[in-house]
């Protein structure tokens, strides 16, 4: 319990640091509006005259893609860049509870992001009947894949004194996940690879596990998945600092 | 409370530390002296366990910083170099933070962070946020963060760096308040900081140490230790041949001299006062003495005696 204690002071620490600047308003803002823009002027959501949220949830991996590094990079290239990471592993606490607490602090806040979208929720349940079982599944998958972009982008955050390195990176790193299930990319794999293969690294991708979420199925696979990723890259995390924290 | 054996850091082939060993007891303030990548800092490093050796080991109030990390870290309060702080925080919960994390909790939290803001005079800045502090309160600001929970062992690295004369000894006095009942390691590159609240001194250069005394017996290998300055009424010549003929006078160097007078500095040869003896010659060759001064050794000599030539040396090769 002690230890959690920690966690959670640096937890505080952490997300007060998104409001003490501009960065979590300015996130905030743009993530709505895009989101927004996407779902009903891309998807058009009016026309389609469907009481679901498919239009809304289908933009997430991509919106993340680009949103969640913009959160996850300062959380140890910053440490870094100021050498407070000296001061934060030099007291009593472990690596694990550093990043732990941080990943927390901002899977919270990306938490918070996206439960300010309901009145896209509001929008439709006036509309229709809307399915709330589809819909809570559907948060609850963005919510997984959210964490696992940020998991991704902390590992790449402690590699680099470089928020653009480490945004870059984890852009890249999460196209891959996105790419290897993305139907073109699948199509184009099984031309001249065999149907296992392509199956073996479509598995790999966010979009399978994703899109099963929004139909409302709640495998515990697919959730099994997204935490498997995220405790994958925070190990990665811990890797990383423990080899070249003070360098 | 403090024992380091043989620590070495090797940065892939650049050995930083080689072997550095020491031990530290209650009470003792030593001044880790050295020229800048002398290795004072990496060495802090490994103490504080930031940096894993390579081999050796340190051990914090009966804790090895290797296995026992937590523990150790507890009883040390350590202010890295340049004073790194979270500058979107105020002071004060910035404090609290740290307060946090050194496991005090509601009121306690608050009354050990109002202790050490008092004590380390940033009640006017406590609402402030860090990064609009000028250099002297954030160098403070550090300083206080690592007392909070009065630890037996303090580790400072530069802790005056970057301050003005008046902050510097603002900062000295704190670290002598405290000397007593604790253990504390500072670098510094200000000897005369070292001389002035350090009671042993580390020099260290390339990695190794080269000397681990107290500042006032590091001074006695100055090789101006009891050297004598006389201005004397005699010719030049005369008196630099006389003076050289002294047993206990090592070399005599001609300062200045004029038609009247000769001012001479005498070097003594086993860092015995020649006060005596050089006057009762000149008084024995009816020289009038017109001013005399025996000087105590210079901190400055022998740091860059011990230090420089191996830097030089270095570079020839």
């Amino acid at each position: 319990m002690e230890s959690f204690q920690q966690t959670k002071s640096i937890a505080k620490r952490e997300w007060g640091s998104y409001f003490n600047s501009p960065v979590a308003y300015v996130f905030i803002m743009i993530f709505l509006v895009l989101a927004g823009f996407f779902t009903f002027a891309v998807s058009q959501f009016f026309e389609s005259g469907q009481a679901d949220l498919r239009a809304f949830f289908v933009w997430h991996p991509w919106l993340y893609l680009i949103l969640v590094p913009a959160v996850a990079m300062r959380l140890w290239s910053e440490e870094r860049r100021a050498r407070t990471i000296e001061l934060l592993l030099t007291l009593p606490i472990t690596p694990w509870q550093a990043i732990c607490g941080k990943f927390l602090a901002a899977w919270l806040f990306l938490i918070l992001s996206v439960v300010l979208t309901f009145p896209i929720v509001l929008t439709a349940m006036y509309l229709g009947q809307l399915d709330l079982g589809v819909v809570l599944c559907g948060y609850v998958g963005s919510i997984l894949l959210a964490g696992a972009y940020l998991a991704i982008g902390m590992c790449t955050s402690a590699l680099t004194k470089n928020q653009v390195i480490s945004f870059i990176l984890s852009v890249v790193i999460g196209l891959f996940f996105i790419l290897a299930g993305f139907p073109p990319v699948t199509d184009l794999l099984s031309r001249f690879s065999p149907v296992w293969l392509v199956d073996a690294i479509a598995a790999f991708s966010f979009m399978a596990h994703y899109e099963a979420l929004q139909r409302g199925v709640l495998d515990v696979r697919d959730v099994v998945y997204f935490a498997s990723i995220i405790g994958f890259m925070l190990l990665g995390t811990h890797i990383v600092l423990r080899t070249r924290a003070a360098q | 409370m403090i024992c380091v054996k043989e620590l070495v850091k090797d940065f892939g082939g650049r050995v930083a530390v080689n072997g550095v060993s020491f031990e530290l007891s209650k009470g003792d303030v030593l001044g880790f002296l050295g020229p800048n990548g002398a290795g004072k800092t990496t060495t802090m490093r490994m103490i504080v366990g930031f940096l894993p050796p390579t081999s050796g080991t340190a051990v914090v109030c009966g804790h090895n910083i290797v296995q026992d990390p937590i523990q150790a870290r507890k009883r040390i309060g350590y202010m890295p170099e340049n004073a790194p702080l979270y500058g979107d925080m105020t002071v004060q919960t910035f404090l609290q933070f740290v307060a946090e994390i050194r496991r005090f909790i509601g009121k306690e939290r608050d009354e050990k962070v109002d202790a050490t803001i008092k004590k380390c005079f940033l009640q006017d800045v406590r609402h402030q946020t860090i990064e609009t502090l000028s250099k002297g309160y954030r160098q403070r600001t550090c300083f206080a963060q690592t007392m909070i929970h009065n630890p037996p062992v303090l580790i400072l690295d530069e802790p005056t760096d970057g301050l003005d004369p008046n902050q510097k000894q603002l900062v000295r006095n704190m670290i002598q308040e405290m000397a007593a009942d604790k253990a504390i390691i500072l670098s510094t590159h200000i000897l005369e900081e070292a001389e002035a609240i350090c009671t042993r001194a580390i020099i260290i250069s390339n990695g190794k140490v080269v000397t681990d005394s107290t500042p006032a017996e590091l001074k006695k290998q100055a090789p101006s230790y009891n050297a004598l300055t006389l201005k004397i009424v005699a010719s030049a010549e005369e008196a630099k041949n006389t003076f050289e003929q002294l047993g206990d006078v090592d070399s005599v160097d001609v300062l200045d001299s004029s038609t009247d007078h000769v001012s001479l500095r005498l070097f003594p040869k086993n860092g015995q006062p020649l006060a005596t003896t050089a006057l009762e010659e000149a008084h024995s060759h009816n020289w009038l003495v017109k001013e005399m001064q025996s000087e105590s050794g210079r901190l400055e000599e022998v740091f860059q005696h011990l230090t420089v030539t191996e830097n030089v040396s270095e570079k020839v090769k």
